[in-house]
């Protein structure tokens, strides 16, 4: 009678086994990280492949290329991830615990670079994998590096700039109070005076972060202990809620990414907007912007001097799994050089992380924003560098949008902020 | 007698006067509803239109007519040169989505004749287990997934995008045709089969065009489910599966952060408007000559 | 076994009784065609179970086998990943009871801003909007579908336009949606209003609820459509010549025979909205009260796979009790008849 039960539930049945037997051997998580793998094939030399997000302005392939005909024995190949950070993210995870042989080198978003060395994922770049930092933005240097071992190459850099009025506000301010100060001039004209990115998501990480660095504070220390429980620090993200209470930045700025307040400051209603580079060739040249001839820009207001932009941009690793290291060493060189820095300046707009090329009269003729860049960069913090790091941001996003809408004090949003990396912290 | 079928046919006019101005005001109502259903799903789509016309200079620019009118998103959209390679796609998905339906449909009407027709044991536990397969989270499914299908070298291959498809449609499929099955007037397969069918040819001759209403809502619920598929092509596809979902995830601007909000807008249009034409030509092609030969 | 006549067996023992009397005893008869039949059965569903089994089983239970582990600690000497080792049920308790661990190694209850002190929200969201949306979808699809189903001039403008918002794939549709409810948005600019859309929880989700029942309801109405199509046209010619009014024709043909496959699209839809991720993840990034558990599913993965695995089988388990519910107790019809012949043989 149970004869038809049977047979209907045998595959069934099968089914489990297998899947039991494929996830106990699959495994799953990077456990302890790659272990030998770090010793292994330094030395091989052979065909590899480079993964980053979207080649956005066609950079990344004429470099492939020219690459490629230089070394008709090492060839890249090159894979490009979508265009979203989470999902490259997500796609770089899953490659590595799958021990994925075929990403060897892998374009890294600086806040990910603890995470992935944590795991065990990223050859350090040391003994004969050193490749020479000389010269680079000691900021960018640091994103790249995990208990004192570099683990992740500089390759481009971002920070953050005041994109300012100009015809309004001829000199643009150079302290927060000064610029929160200038808002009576916006409130005349019956524009909106500041902006960043306050919606939650990371840009929100990315704007508060910058606040509490802007007035002496941090978030966490070196050794990844929550430092944000601090006056300094108490101070920064103060200066945002007062910001949104005294409606010098209006109400609709968290629902701002980078893209709203950019849209708002190119159609002439935002006096000062905290933005990216990017935003300069756009605000110069696109049709509907109002501001062509009228915007300038300058440093980040500071608590009395220029403030500390967070540092964006992208480094480069080697997977622990590649079977072909040497050749990966010397790409990731080929791709840091100063010529390559060049190209990736010119062609994509995208920041060198060699200090020289700020300065470099070619450059800079082509990117008229650079020398307040650098400025930028030089005062830059990273980002809290921690292998839980998903983990930080979100208690960040999560508490201080909380403040800035008012639900939270910011007593209350610092306090549980630094109860919340502390758990994670302690899992 | 006479004058009663005067009054007869007086009320009957009367009746029929009724009726008609009835009639008429219920086909208002029908054109009105029809015209309140057609602007609530049409509109934001025309914004959309809208904007896959918009010179990229002008993406916030919130005037709700054509302005500013270009073929460039279209023209980004398809550009290899930007490795956007949404022809590539457009094929890619047109095989998975067609694959997946013909297959979900084949295997979902097996199992709901079975489901609807036959009787025997487990059949509870059978259907709850296929119900079972819609209720895991799909975004917990792709890990696990992904190692199954790396340790057998399958990544980037089509049939490891096409069985997570049907997986994903078969539930559907399934429990649709089974309630449509139940529905069915079975007696005509009988009386096919007293007339001399066989099981096989009483189902497909008599059965089948009966229940094509049915069965052909179920393909394009499932064909337009496997082409809206991204979670799992976006991990396991290569260059060369791309579908249109992750091609048009990987647009960019010509600036990072710059959100390439036209060239999405452009291939949004581009890949909806030909589903919609040919879901209402296989429409009336395959359900009208199906029905036809239905017995009436 | 001889309990066994189910209503659907019927029409054909009735056709089939000639050749019952031959085979002698009827109960022989009926056991062995049951035999064939379930033999039959067994050929025709094992492809799909099988299919369903390499796809949605493996990950279940791979899961579930990680769920019972502790996610991977730091060795705070080396700085780096540890395996976590056996963790019982503690994954589980973690989400339901909202403990973490403290700096010392003690529980403490999770503070706000880790996704641990998100977990009963983020249910109540979900709940949230799947009933709501379920439920604009099931009216307006209903609607639809009825429209739809009338013969005039240009139905088919009608059906295309309808299939429109449902074709569209969902990411742009995201997008869209995400654009149209920007504070300088098309939907401010039109309705002259400058309401914060993603700034609140009132209007955020009601951005999402809106784009979902755009995008969702041709499903319902579709599924609607195909089972007022199957409803024979001469049951209404005969209701009309009887004098049944519309609304008792409504009530009592259209609504009783739809209710297979309208039952079919609730029970999908609710199965769907339960697991809602790419609206409120492109549209809000789960801010303002916008976290479903799917949403907390992927936070999650991202910090620790094991957490993540335990909530991934809480969501499977709530979305089960969920559709039991519907299955047992609110009459999802197609489902009880079809189990008719099972629940026909346990008595």
């Amino acid at each position: 009678m149970g004869n038809k039960t049977k047979r209907m539930l045998l595959p069934l049945a099968t089914g489990a086994v297998l899947a039991m037997v494929l996830s106990a051997c699959g495994g799953g998580t990077g456990g302890g990280g790659g272990g030998g793998a770090a010793s292994e094939n330094l030395d091989g030399r052979g065909p590899i492949t480079y993964v980053q997000g979207k080649d956005n302005s066609n950079v990344v392939r004429p470099l492939v290329d020219k690459w490629n005909a230089a070394h008709p024995d090492e060839k890249v190949t090159f894979k490009e991830q979508s265009d979203n950070a989470d999902q490259q993210h997500d796609d770089l995870v899953k490659n590595f615990q799958a021990k994925n042989v075929d990403y060897d080198v892998a374009s890294v978003d600086v806040i990910w670079t603890a995470e992935f060395a944590a795991k065990g994922w990223l050859q350090p770049l040391k003994d004969t994998m050193e490749v020479s930092t000389k010269g680079m933005l000691p900021a960018t240097v640091q994103t790249g590096t995990y208990k004192d071992v570099l683990y992740t190459l500089p390759q481009t850099s971002d920070g953050g700039m005041l994109y300012y009025r100009k015809d309004l506000v001829p000199t643009p301010p150079k302290t927060w109070d000064e610029m929160m100060g200038m808002c009576s001039i916006a409130k005349e004209k019956g524009i909106d005076c500041y902006a960043g990115q306050f919606a939650q998501y990371e840009g929100l990480t990315v704007n508060v972060s910058e606040a509490i660095n802007s007035q002496g504070g941090s978030i966490v220390d070196k050794d990844g202990k929550a430092t944000v429980n601090s006056p300094e620090a108490k101070a920064g993200l103060q200066s945002l809620v007062d910001g949104f209470k005294d409606g010098n930045i209006p109400k609709q700025a968290q629902t701002y990414q980078e893209e709203q307040g950019r849209q708002s400051f190119e159609a002439g209603k935002l006096m000062f907007l905290r933005n990216w580079p990017y935003v300069y060739n756009l605000a110069k040249t696109d049709g509907s912007s109002t501001v062509k001839d009228t915007f300038g820009i300058a440093p980040l207001p500071g608590k009395d001097g220029p403030g500390a932009s967070t540092l964006g941009g992208h480094n480069m690793g080697v997977s622990v799994y590649s079977k072909h290291k040497a050749t990966a060493k010397d790409f990731l060189a080929f791709m840091t050089s100063e010529e390559t820095q060049k190209f990736f300046a010119t062609q994509g707009s995208l920041a060198p992380v060699l200090e020289s090329l700020y300065d470099d009269a070619d450059l800079v003729a082509k990117l008229p924003y650079l020398p307040v860049l650098k400025t930028s960069i030089l005062n830059a913090v990273p980002r809290p560098v921690t292998p839980f790091y998903p983990a930080v941001t979100q208690a960040i996003q999560q508490n201080s949008f909380a403040a800035l809408q008012g639900t939270k004090t910011v007593d209350q949003a610092l306090t549980d902020m630094e109860a919340a990396f502390n758990t994670t912290v302690s899992k | 007698m006479s004058t009663m079928t005067e009054t007869a046919t007086a009320h009957a006019a009367a009746a029929k006067s009724v009726a008609r101005r009835r009639e008429r005001w219920a086909s208002s109502r029908t054109y009105i509803s029809a015209a309140i259903i057609v602007l609530w799903c049409l509109l934001p789509f025309y914004w959309m239109v809208v904007t896959a016309f918009r010179d990229v200079g002008y993406t916030f620019d919130p005037t709700p007519f054509f302005t500013h009118v270009t073929w460039d998103n279209f023209a980004t959209a398809f550009s290899s040169e930007m490795g956007n390679h949404l022809d590539r796609a457009l094929l890619n998905s047109l095989f998975i989505s067609g694959v997946t339906t013909i297959v979900a449909l084949l295997f979902g009407v097996f199992a709901a004749y079975a489901l609807a027709r036959l009787n025997f044991r487990g059949k509870f536990l059978v259907l709850g287990m296929i119900l079972g397969a819609s209720m895991f989270p799909g975004v917990a499914i792709v890990t696990p997934l992904f190692q199954l299908f790396t340790s057998i070298n399958w990544t980037g291959t089509y049939q490891a995008l096409i069985i997570p498809n049907i997986s994903f449609v078969l539930p559907l499929t399934v429990y649709t045709l089974t309630s449509f099955f139940r529905e069915m007037p079975w007696e005509l397969e009988e009386a096919a089969r007293i007339d001399g069918c066989t099981a096989g040819q009483a189902f497909r001759k008599v059965i089948l065009p009966l229940a094509a209403p049915a069965v052909f809502t179920t393909a394009i619920l499932a064909f337009i489910a496997a082409w809206n598929e991204y979670l799992i092509a976006s991990i396991l596809s290569s260059d060369a599966t791309q579908t249109v979902t992750v091609a048009i995830a990987g647009f960019t601007g010509s600036q990072p952060h710059q959100e390439p909000y036209t060239a999405v807008m452009a291939a949004g249009t581009v890949v909806t408007i030909p589903l919609v034409v040919l879901v209402l030509i296989f429409q009336r092609k395959i359900v009208a000559g199906l029905t036809a030969g239905a017995v009436k | 076994m001889s309990a066994n006549v189910d209503p659907q067996a019927k029409p054909e023992t009735a056709v089939r009784k000639p050749d019952g009397g031959k085979g002698g005893s009827k109960e022989v008869g009926m056991d062995r065609k049951e035999k064939t039949q379930g033999r039959l059965a067994a050929l025709l569903i094992v492809p799909t179970l099988v299919v369903l089994a390499i796809v949605i089983l493996y990950p279940v239970i791979n899961a579930i086998i990680m769920s019972l582990e502790h996610d991977e600690g730091l060795d705070p000497v080396t700085g780096t990943f540890v395996a976590g080792g056996f963790a019982g049920i503690s994954n589980y308790t973690h989400w339901l009871f909202q403990q973490c661990t403290g700096p010392g190694g003690e529980t403490v209850s999770c503070p706000p801003g880790t996704l641990g002190a998100q977990f009963w929200s983020s249910t109540g969201v979900t709940f949230f909007f799947t009933v709501v949306t379920v439920f604009f979808e099931t009216l307006l699809g209903f609607w639809m579908a009825v429209i739809m189903a009338r013969a005039f001039k240009g139905r088919s403008i009608l059906r295309a336009a309808v299939l429109v918002p449902w074709a569209i794939p969902t990411a742009v549709t995201a997008k869209l949606w995400f654009f149209i409810f920007a504070f300088d948005g098309i939907a401010n600019t039109l309705f002259n209003t400058s309401i914060l859309w993603t700034g609140s929880e009132g209007p955020a989700r009601a951005a999402i609820i809106i784009a979902d029942v755009w995008k969702t309801t041709p499903f319902m109405a579709l599924l609607i459509l195909a089972g007022l199509q199957m409803i024979p046209a001469d049951i209404y010619e005969a209701a009309k010549v009887d004098g049944a009014s519309t609304w008792q024709r409504f009530r009592l043909i259209t609504l009783p025979l739809v209710k297979p496959a309208l039952m079919v699209a609730i029970l999908f839809r609710t199965l769907d909205a339960l697991r809602m991720y790419d609206l409120p993840a492109i549209m809000t990034g789960g801010a303002n009260g916008t976290t479903t558990l799917s949403i907390l599913v992927v936070n999650q993965i991202r910090i620790g796979f094991n957490s993540a695995a335990a909530l991934s089988t809480i969501t499977f388990i709530i979305i089960f009790i969920v559709a039991f519910i519907f299955v047992r107790f609110l009459g999802a019809n197609a489902v009880e008849t079809a189990s008719g012949g099972a629940r026909g043989k346990n008595k």
